[in-house]
């Protein structure tokens, strides 16, 4: 029987089905940081457990540290006393069991998505699990790649395995040449847009397309990762030469390794008679740059589109919309070019990667960041992203035009460290989530890409990118 | 949960949220994420619409500007058993947190169109029972609760919703979910049983694909 890619992978680490629909999945790699990891080592702790395997597991910690750190930074020094207790509970974690750490000072320290496949850790038809949504980033290199919850964290420590339901497959097939100004962000955001928020639930998503095949990895990245805003927590992309070239300079296998790994990466893909339970086909020539507008992933349009009119909408969804446009702030009539915008975020496990903000630094060479903007920052994802960054002159061309260069972390994606907005500022986000409070009470929230962000910092508002 | 006559039951207070697409930062901000402990969420459920002012890890109910009309604010839906709301309860983060915080405030059970997936998988780890009905369904008792009728009752043994005893609706949950609630079972020891088939899956992928375990 033909299978699709997501089937492969299932039975290549299916280890046992159980008395239900679930199975027990052997899991390669489980990345931990300081969030949702403390209450499973208490757990593990207190039934006398220690790590199935040690060296499947890599931590770091990036949701509460500080990104104005400079050198020297130690864990001690982060000023939020409650922060500071769960940082030092990962330190005090990993030491205890020997489980191999990233700390606050080492220079591969950063957001765990963007470590784990830039150090190597992340390889094709891994199964790969971290207490955080946005695992799903390292399905652009051919993973199962899932977010859990803490109690699985725990199993997964204990046991080296995950009691899972298996999928249904979709597959999203993107063909055809972007238009000038519009990146996989967009893309991704369109879908999200089309399909929904619950589009995906029970769902792996495979993305496929000629325009996938000619994307780089770090584009790839940003489409799985967003893949849980459209509902599914599984997304992913077959290997290819992309996936090779990326990982050969990336990994730290032997070359007798990876010779032999490269054979068995190659038969991860889709077979061409494989049935999904769901296709979607889209031609991303048609689409325009993406800005979201209200407080979930969905509620996103053309930069240019007019705003949802609530006397134009069906019932069901108009309380919603009424409810977002309440909290956004948005008065009819009302277009995202007329927002005046007080904050720029560019960062997080979407859009912190080299790529993205050599796409900012040439957007905004030479040219200011608007008056009217308070705040405009620039948050690499890791150590490694910020030293190439310089070693690039990046760093300089952002703080000649005013923004500023800070230290790896997650940052303003999410209210757990120093950067957050103040009630009622609007920001415009690299990041994933325009939820509600997400980047600070009351905050407001405007998704887009890399580049709308750029140009957002310099004019002030949503401009035409063309 | 309870028992009554031969029956396992939830019964209570419905609170009703008519929102879709309630994430799970709605349900617990990231600021309480900050703490190490797996319980004492129950104060910071749906913080951001239960209160007036901005909240901290540490600072409770009592310290906090309670927003009067948010429901969980108003009696009896302040000890509420069951939440009523719309589709994908429960999208965005994979915090279990917030599970914990419906638990620790005496949520028993969600009823939704919708779940998120993570969201759904949590929740049979710490006893809240996700139900998933029809958005018909779901329309019907949101329509029911605004002519004032306030309680339901879950039978987790014929998985059937009633009110008043007469019976509404019957849902699907699978079996080994539901005794996972029921009787508290700890995924980590049921998995250790198979702790030789793990063993021997390992070795075989060790030699199999050894690139997996290269940093070892």
């Amino acid at each position: 029987m033909p299978k699709t890619l997501y089937d492969k992978l299932w039975e290549e680490h299916h280890i046992t089905t159980l008395e239900s629909s679930e199975s027990l999945l052997y899991i390669d790699r489980q990345y931990l940081h300081e969030v949702t990891s403390p209450q499973a080592f208490e757990g593990l702790t207190k039934k006398g457990l220690t790590p199935w395997r040690l060296n499947a597991n890599i931590a770091t910690p990036d949701h509460n540290v500080p990104t104005e750190r400079g050198k020297s930074f130690q864990t001690e020094n982060i000023l939020d006393e409650i922060s500071k207790i769960q940082v030092v509970e990962l330190d005090k974690n990993c030491n205890k069991f020997g489980i191999k750490q990233f700390d606050i000072t080492s220079v591969n320290q950063g957001i765990v998505h963007v470590i784990g496949p830039e150090l190597g850790y992340t390889l094709p038809g891994m199964t790969i699990v971290c207490g955080d949504s946005h695992t799903s980033t390292h399905g652009a290199f051919g993973c199962l790649a899932m977010g859990i919850g803490t109690s699985e964290v725990e199993h997964v420590l204990a046991t080296q395995t995950l009691k899972v339901s298996k999928l249904k497959n979709m597959n999203v097939r993107f063909n055809g040449n972007p238009q000038s100004g519009v990146t996989s962000k967009d893309i991704v955001l369109y879908l999200i847009g089309k399909i929904g928020t619950s589009g995906g639930n029970g769902h792996a998503i495979e993305f496929s397309g000629s325009y996938i095949e000619s994307i780089s990895m770090e584009a790839r990245m940003t489409i799985c990762n967003m893949s849980i805003e459209a509902g599914a927590k599984v997304g992913l992309i077959a290997p290819d030469a992309t996936t090779i070239e990326y990982v050969k300079n990336h990994s730290q296998l032997s070359e007798e390794e990876f010779d032999s790994a490269c054979i068995h990466w190659s038969k991860l893909i889709s077979d061409t008679e494989a049935v999904f339970d769901k296709e979607i086909e889209i031609d991303v020539s048609l689409i325009k740059p993406q800005v979201t507008w209200g407080t979930s992933p969905e509620m996103v349009i053309d930069f240019d589109e007019d705003i949802p009119d609530l006397n134009n909408i069906e019932a069901e969804n108009k309380r919603n919309i009424e409810l977002a446009k309440q909290y956004m702030g948005i008065e009819e009539n009302q277009k995202l070019t007329d927002l005046k915008f007080d904050k720029v975020f560019i960062g997080s496990c979407t859009n912190s990667r080299i790529e993205d903000l050599r796409e900012v630094a040439k957007a905004v060479d030479g040219k200011s960041v608007s008056d009217t903007i308070v705040e405009a920052i620039v948050v690499p994802g890791s150590g490694l992203v910020k030293e190439q960054a310089e070693s690039e002159g990046l760093d300089i061309i952002f703080q000649k035009a005013g923004f500023i260069w800070r230290d790896p972390g997650c940052s303003m994606c999410l209210g757990m460290n120093p950067d957050q907005l103040k009630p009622y500022e609007r920001c415009a986000s690299t990041s994933n989530r325009n939820f509600e409070g997400r980047q600070g009470n009351l905050g407001r929230t405007h998704l887009m890409s890399p580049l709308m962000a750029a140009l957002t910092a310099v004019n002030g508002r949503v401009v035409d990118p063309s | 949960m309870k028992i009554e006559g031969n029956e396992l039951i939830i019964s209570g207070v419905v609170a009703s949220i008519d929102r879709d697409n309630i994430d799970t930062d709605q349900i617990i901000p990231t600021e309480y994420l900050k703490s190490i402990k797996k319980y004492g969420f129950e104060d910071y459920l749906f913080d951001g619409w239960r209160y007036l002012d901005d909240g901290k890890l540490g600072v409770l109910k009592g310290d906090r500007q309670q927003n009067p009309d948010f429901i969980l604010n108003k009696v009896p839906f302040d000890k509420a058993t069951i939440l009523l709301t719309r589709d994908n309860f429960g999208c965005g983060s994979s915090r279990e947190h917030a599970v914990w915080a419906l638990r620790d405030f005496g949520i028993k059970a969600v009823i939704a169109s919708s779940f998120g997936d993570i969201f759904y998988n949590n929740c049979f780890k710490n006893g809240v029972l996700p139900i998933r009905l029809s958005k018909d369904q779901i329309d019907n008792l949101f329509k029911a609760f605004d002519k004032g009728f306030t309680e339901l009752t879950v039978s987790l043994d014929s998985k059937k919703i009633s009110q008043n005893e007469t019976e509404l609706y019957s849902f699907e949950v699978e079996d080994n979910l539901l005794e996972r609630i029921i009787y508290g079972l700890d995924d980590v020891d049921m998995t250790l049983k198979f702790k030789e088939k793990i063993m021997s899956f390992e070795q075989i992928r060790k030699k199999e694909k050894p690139w997996i375990f290269s940093n070892e």
